[in-house]
């Protein structure tokens, strides 16, 4: 039987990046999202490696005994989750620079139920101070306009 | 061997046709991509691909019923490598998506023939639909748990691509919200099968239901419940739902009709299999119905209150997901089997529906019910297109949709707890709710006076040829549904015996039928239980 009891170090590590990783996913940038995505995949990562058991020598056939091998499963995994984020990643990017190109920002956008709730809520205020005004824009162009102000004026 | 010892072997030992859904197309999509510059050439590979998926997966569909057909991949033994597993549910579920696909395929093909290709980049459309018909087929066969995430994985990095298909500001705003909800289902999984590996040292799914009674019953409920989290979220159960009425409808329509028939399905699915196959003890049932309850009441108000068609229609997909939830939590063969029954019924009926609204918006101009009108007028085939989908959705007698309705509701009544009698009345409150939605859409875009009236065209033949082929497909589910219905019952049955799957995947419930070495046997068991094991009895 090998020993099987984690490394606190490999716990602790796996602790901060899930925190870290749903703390940035939670974000309305599309950046933070990716950042927090890779920190919450590594941590899931080395979740693997834990669950591997101790480390242990190379296990190939004649140059480690079987019993002195780590787990070579949990590392294909990890290998087959590092090549998918990468490529998940790479496309996140290119979304995130495709949305700062159409509306300069690469916020994640209200959905357009949200835009005619919002857009509903605006027409009784209208309504209520007599004031009233057309809508000319579409909900797209409503949900695109619509973003948190971060780091000075981007309207 | 000899030539006639090999035909042979091939006719009765069917596992070389297990791999070829998944092989056919992946390759297929490799050759698309290398020429991306002949638009033709490309077409055709496509085409002969998913007609080749199409044809073993009925090859496969009619040998399922004798048994599962099992194949080690590489020859490595099961629980040490990776298998795939064409069983009753599955081979069901890969013929109606392979069939989905292939009309959805030539529907796509005579509408860029239509426009004549201009402003989409079709040279990727034909790869990425390709790995999209892989990562279904290998998420249907995968008998290993990290195998059914690369295939979700696949499936999904594909539909990334195809709903942001041209990269315009409305296709971006929602494939952001899509691809979001996407990931954190996707890590959601994979932390499942990180768990799942440290608590019984394997992926396999037949070694995994013969391990996971063994350990702590608590623990137990956790990993089911992540990895229900997972699949609901893909599946859009109520409340994981809001992301699919708003990304959906933005898509191309041939696009939207294959993510609305398949992908949610392909979550329903792996419920499906992990509930009955590891967790059989039904512990999470009543959270089920409950979800099931309001998929169904939440879904369809969300349909009724809709003034765009698409979304309106994508809002009926959300409500009828809660269908199949309620034969699920039912936990018994007789409502499991109905269940998978309106999977395939709804399947069809669904992306049929999606289809023929992309050409209600090509012909009249406008998905907004309020600008649409006079359809049944200028274009009566169109009219009936809609109607027969529209009516089988809402299971209007003697449709394959009441018939399916009929056995969950039967099912729900067998059942006879409270839950599950008001989920009866749910049901039927949803069917008729969604005969109203759908009735009123009906009403303005064929029936009222047009507002404006759209320009005279002709809708390109084979874009309708393939809608309504679709259409009739949905229909003979109608004509062949006996059969069909005693197929589910007995995959049902075999769902609800988790025993045969294991047997047929590890023989002596330990090794598959691989020749790879024995030195497999010592694999680290990662984390045994520390009480002494009993032998689980047969």
């Amino acid at each position: 039987m090998i020993d099987t009891s984690p490394s606190l170090a490999l716990v602790l590590a796996i602790v901060v990046l899930i925190t870290v990783g749903v703390y940035l996913l939670l974000e309305r940038s599309l950046t933070r999202v990716l950042l927090g995505f890779i920190a919450m995949s590594n941590g899931i990562n080395l979740l693997f490696l834990v669950a591997g058991g101790a480390a242990g020598g190379a296990p190939i056939t004649g140059q480690t005994a079987p019993e002195d091998m780590s787990d070579p499963l949990p590392q294909f995994m990890i290998l087959t989750a590092i090549v998918l984020t990468m490529g998940i990643s790479a496309f996140l990017l290119a979304m995130a620079y495709r949305s700062w190109q159409l509306n300069r920002h690469d916020e994640v956008q209200d959905d357009l139920e949200d835009r005619r709730v919002a857009r509903r809520a605006a027409a009784d205020l209208a309504a209520f101070e007599d004031s009233d005004t057309e809508v000319t824009t579409t909900l797209d162009e409503d949900a695109a306009s619509a973003h948190d102000e971060m780091g000075g004026d981007r309207s | 061997m000899t030539p006639p010892d090999l035909l042979w072997l091939s006719l009765t030992d069917l596992s070389w046709v297990v791999p070829l859904p998944v092989l056919v197309p992946l390759s297929a999509a490799g050759l698309a991509l290398a020429l991306w510059r002949h638009p033709k050439a490309q077409q055709i590979i496509s085409v002969v691909a998913l007609t080749v998926v199409l044809l073993a997966s009925l090859t496969l569909l009619v040998a399922a019923d004798q048994g599962p057909v099992v194949l080690d991949v590489g020859n490595w033994a099961a629980p040490v490598g990776i298998d795939l597993v064409a069983d009753r549910l599955s081979t069901l579920m890969l013929t109606v998506s392979a069939a989905v696909t292939l009309c959805v395929l030539i529907y796509s093909l005579a509408q860029g023939l239509a426009d004549g290709n201009r402003g989409t980049p079709v040279a990727i459309f034909h790869p990425t639909y390709l790995v999209l018909s892989a990562g279904v087929a290998n998420a249907f066969l995968s008998g290993d748990l990290f195998n059914l995430y690369v295939g979700f994985e696949m499936l999904l990095a594909a539909s990334y691509v195809l709903l942001t298909l041209g990269g315009t500001g409305e296709r971006i705003r929602a494939g952001t919200i899509y691809v979001v909800v996407s990931l954190v289902s996707s890590i959601i999984f994979l932390l499942a099968i990180g768990l799942i590996y440290a608590a019984t040292g394997t992926v396999n799914l037949a070694q995994l239901a013969i391990r996971l009674p063994e350990i702590d019953p608590g623990v137990q409920l956790v990993l089911q419940l992540l990895l229900l989290l997972a699949f609901a979220i893909k599946a859009a159960i109520f409340p994981l739902s809001a992301w699919l009425p708003d990304s959906y409808p933005t898509a191309p329509a041939p696009v939207t009709a294959v993510f609305a028939g398949l992908l949610t399905k392909v979550g329903v699915y792996a419920i499906i299999r992990t509930q009955t196959l590891l967790f059989p003890d039904g512990r999470a049932d009543t959270l089920l119905m409950v979800a099931a309850l309001l998929t169904m009441v939440v879904g369809i108000l969300g349909a009724v209150a809709q003034n765009d068609i698409k979304r309106l229609v994508s809002f009926t997909l959300v409500s009828h997901i809660g269908y199949m939830i309620f034969g699920i939590a039912l936990s018994s063969e007789q409502g499991l089997g109905a269940s998978i029954f309106y999977v395939a019924h709804h399947i069809t009926v669904q992306t049929a529906l999606f289809l023929v609204v992309g050409l209600v918006e090509r012909r009249g101009g406008s998905t907004s019910l309020d600008q649409l009108g006079g359809l049944a007028r200028l274009a009566p085939l169109l009219a009936v297109l809609f109607f027969v989908p529209a009516m089988n959705l809402a299971g209007i007698p003697p449709l394959s949709g009441f018939l399916g309705k009929a056995g969950l509701l039967q099912a729900g009544v067998a059942d006879g707890g409270p839950l599950a009698l008001t989920l009866v009345g749910a049901g039927v409150v949803t069917s008729l709710l969604t005969l109203y939605a759908i009735v009123k859409a009906w009403n303005k875009a064929f029936w009222q006076v047009a507002p404006v009236e759209p320009a005279p065209m002709r809708l390109p033949r084979a874009m309708v040829g393939s809608a309504a082929s679709l259409v009739l497909l949905g229909v003979s589910i109608t004509v062949v549904a006996g059969p069909m219905y005693d197929y589910t019952q007995r995959a049902a049955a075999t769902l609800r015996d988790p025993n045969q799957y294991i047997v047929s995947v590890l023989p002596d419930r330990a090794r598959g039928a691989g020749v790879s070495s024995d030195l497999a046997e010592d694999t680290p068991d990662a984390e045994l239980p520390d009480e002494p094991v009993e032998e689980e009895d047969e």
